[in-house]
């Protein structure tokens, strides 16, 4: 496989300049793919497919039979950021986390953005996702949304993109962790010789932000991970996280609330819980305020929640921000909350809701991309350019019988990355997805989950609808990468060896 | 630990040793085939017999062919107990407590699992039996061999144990039951009309025949059985496989091992005291086969005291924080 025959097309492309030349980040990666022996590359493509396997690294496919696992198609070609370019990736994320927190707090306490006619009154009593149960709470430190996953796209023009917010469960950076330590195993050479910024150290982060949002007064928090069980589609990643942060994996079924507390089932009786990550919805979280068919939460948590006995993260409540109307007036958020112009510009949004939005959409639907203000991990999604009069039809009927339901914005033509095809290179489109802990500070990681349509054209990336993964390779500034001294030279003890051998 | 992930250890550790356990049954018999005198019939049924199934196999096979036998102890997805169901619950239960066990355990699982269900299975099972099983119980040893060397010996890991232990001296019973039944129709064959080949099967069957003749040298019966029951040192012998779950029962529960809190300490503690002061003659000569019996209803019932006292804390309730519990 060689570089000579790639076509990047007229597409901004993550590797290439125009004229097939590499980047100037990317060269180093491009001539040591090019100097690889014919057949290497693909050798090691399905050595590191292998090993995901084995190693179990698989999401479960819904709807497809139940126990269907599959792995998360992985790309040997990174994708590379440049230390420039991330400084602003990162400041934009911290301000747009800041400015949602607040935005959250406000919406669940006076409401003042909206007495200040900053943001419409129907659009919050319309949102499916705010939880009245929530009104009036201040959740441990005042932080809502501990964890975040924005999602990222660059256009053709090079210009980078908020494409959404993902507060709720954001999932993927277990990906992440493990597409790294393949890589680090598939090009050792080069991966020593590049600067290349770590992420392994994303579990102690988070384990170190879920402790800061325990009691005060207890000595060290007994931090868990909630999942729904084995048959949820993520949960490699739960146990994953677990394990990397050395904390109890639970389901609903092993944990009970009483005397005020919520407690553990363990072979030594019930031990207290202070801090629960639950990769769990609102909906599932409590059947006694939530959803009452839900079998996957555990009964009377919301109140121990409520009186402050336990945390959660993140916050019930917090998935208002989620929602794509509201995603429409972030720069204004921003504004409002911090006096600051957003540093990472939104896609041209338009709201179904609007009239005036709603007859341009309904107008202009092959050219646009409608997304329902509430799904997430690419259903419920009208691709324009893509679509059939059919589908089209489709939408029209939708937007017209909800139009709070439905936002449009122009289609992307998203950026590309060289991508291994049938033992050759193809551009195919990708977005990325960083992580942002918000503890003590906000700690954005450096890199993301690099996700990749893998059918030709294709423009979407969800692992549900055939997308793949690729490494994010964040370069570090020339200071940040000042060699380390050497390791000073100490005395070692010799082996000892057997006697009268040999 | 967390009840529900100490259930899940147990019962992955008793599936990957029953798993073993069946291989080394059919194993057993495919050896002894060769050996047989011209014109005798391969005994196929005890097998059968030997799983405490044997209604369950006459209603779907009915004659007890070797290719029905192979086919529902090792393929057969809707048989709870054959090789694959086992490795399939063994492989469930890991995946649910995958962050508590090592990832190199995790993966020695996983890359088993993916052979049994691969298309191809039912045909290598029927194709070649031996080399299935050789496969099994070599990832069986790997599975435990990288669990003793990977895996923190704490809580999680005695309750492995217990799960694999309590499995293979009830598996050691099934085999010395059947054999020793059909081999010796009445004590008063003992000693007289012994094929040693045969008695060599049933060593082999639990690994045991080299280390046998270097206890006893000569193939004799009693001894035989005295082995596989009552040795000390032997791993795979019920003596030593109760004596060392017992350790690992009071590692768990923190209660001194010349004494016992629970129902369950209790009954293991009697089953062991008794082997310690068995005498082999006596038990044979009023029945080895009630003996056994009697053995394997009280294994069960450790069983079920384990489930009781650590798996089951199901009161809404629940009881006081950090206090052990105590019925006794």
């Amino acid at each position: 496989m060689r570089f000579a025959d790639y076509d990047a097309g007229p597409f901004f492309d993550e590797m290439f300049e125009r004229g097939n030349l590499p980047r100037p980040d990317a060269r180093a990666l491009a001539a040591f793919i090019d100097s690889l022996p014919p057949g290497e590359l693909a050798q090691r493509q399905t050595a590191a497919e292998r090993a995901l396997l084995h190693m179990g690294i698989t999401f479960n496919v819904y709807g497809d039979g139940a126990g269907t696992e599959r792995i998360f198609p992985f790309d040997l070609v990174p994708r590379i950021v440049s230390a420039a370019e991330w400084t602003v990736i990162e400041r934009g994320l911290k301000q747009r986390i800041r400015a949602l927190n607040q935005f959250i707090d406000d919406l669940y306490h006076r409401q003042q953005i909206v007495k200040d006619g900053v943001f419409p009154l129907e659009l919050l009593t319309s949102a499916t996702s705010y939880r009245q149960a929530c009104a009036g709470m201040t959740p441990p430190r005042g932080i809502w949304c501990h964890i975040t996953g924005t999602d990222l796209v660059r256009d053709a023009s090079g210009q980078v993109y908020v494409l959404e917010d993902n507060l709720r469960c954001p999932s993927g950076v277990s990906y992440v962790l493990q597409n790294r330590q393949v890589i680090k195993r598939t090009f050792p050479q080069l991966f020593a010789s590049s600067r290349i910024r770590p992420v392994d150290d994303y579990p102690g982060r988070l384990r170190d932000m879920l402790e800061h949002l325990g009691p005060a007064d207890t000595g060290q928090p007994r931090v868990v991970v909630l999942t729904p069980g084995p048959y949820n589609s993520a949960y490699f990643e739960h146990s994953f996280l677990a394990q990397q942060m050395g904390v109890e994996l639970v389901e609903g079924r092993d944990l009970l609330v009483a005397d005020g507390f919520v407690w553990m089932r363990t072979t030594k009786g019930n031990q207290k819980v202070d801090v629960i990550y639950r990769r769990l919805d609102d909906d599932f979280l409590d059947p006694t305020v939530f959803r009452k068919d839900s079998m996957l939460g555990v009964p009377g948590l919301f109140e121990v929640y409520k009186n402050g006995h336990v945390a959660l993260a993140n916050a019930p409540g917090t998935g208002i921000a989620d929602d794509k109307a509201v995603y429409r007036y972030v720069p204004e958020i921003i504004k409002y909350y911090l006096g600051e112009d957003i540093v990472l510009p939104n896609v041209p949004t338009f709201l179904c809701d609007d009239p005036t939005e709603r007859q341009h959409v309904l107008s202009n639907l092959k050219d646009l991309v409608v997304k329902a203000t509430n799904e997430s991990g690419g259903y419920g999604m009208l691709i324009g350019p893509r679509s059939s009069a059919a589908e089209r039809e489709e939408f029209a009927r939708r937007i017209q019988a909800s139009p709070r339901n439905y936002i449009a914005q122009p289609t992307l033509s998203l950026s590309r990355v060289p991508t291994i095809i049938d033992g050759r290179f193809e551009g195919r489109h990708v977005d990325l997805r960083p992580y942002i802990l918000y503890g003590e500070e906000i700690f954005v990681m450096p890199g993301g989950l690099t996700r990749v349509a893998l059918r030709e054209g294709s423009l979407v990336v969800n692992s549900s609808q055939g997308g793949g993964s690729k490494d994010t390779w964040v370069l570090a500034t020339d200071d940040a990468a000042a060699a380390a001294p050497p390791p000073a030279a100490v005395a070692r003890v010799a082996m000892s060896q057997s006697q009268g051998q040999g | 630990m967390l009840s529900r992930v100490a259930d899940s250890i147990y019962w992955m550790s008793r599936y990957i040793e029953r798993a073993e356990n069946v291989a080394r049954f059919i194993d057993v018999t495919l050896h002894m085939i060769p050996d047989m005198p011209a014109g005798s019939i391969p005994q196929w049924q005890p097998l059968i017999d030997t799983t405490g199934d044997a209604p369950r196999f006459k209603e779907k096979y009915g004659v007890a062919t070797p290719e029905a036998v192979i086919q529902f102890l090792t393929c057969d997805a809707e048989y709870p107990n054959s090789i694959r169901s086992c490795l399939k619950a063994a492989r469930e239960n890991a995946r649910s407590v995958r962050e508590v066990i090592s990832s190199e355990m995790w993966e020695r699982i996983n890359r088993f699992y993916l052979i049994v269900e691969s298309p191809t299975f039912d045909e290598y099972c029927q194709r070649d039996p031996q080399d299935l099983f050789a496969m099994v119980k070599m990832t069986s040893h790997e599975f435990f061999g990288v669990t003793d060397a990977t895996m923190t010996h704490n809580e999680g890991w005695h309750f492995g144990r217990l799960g694999q232990l309590l499995e293979r001296a009830d598996k050691t019973s099934r085999i010395l039951d059947v054999k020793y039944f059909l081999l010796l129709p009445t004590a008063a064959d003992v000693g007289t009309t012994m094929d040693d080949i045969q008695w060599a099967a049933v060593l082999r069957s639990a690994s045991a025949f080299e280390m046998y003749r270097k206890r006893y040298g000569r193939m004799e019966p009693e001894r035989i059985v005295e082995f596989l029951l009552l040795d000390r040192e032997f791993p795979r012998a019920i003596q030593w496989c109760l004596m060392t779950a017992r350790q690992s029962l009071h590692a768990i529960s923190g209660t001194p091992t010349d004494m016992f809190r629970t129902p369950l300490e209790q009954w293991l503690g009697q089953v062991c005291s008794e082997l310690a002061y068995a005498d082999v003659d006596e038990i044979i000569g009023s029945g080895l086969h009630e003996y056994l019996d009697n053995l394997q209803t009280r294994i069960n019932q450790i069983g079920g005291g384990i489930r009781d006292t650590f798996f089951a804390n199901k009161e809404p309730g629940g009881r006081p924080p950090g206090k052990v519990a105590a019925h006794a």
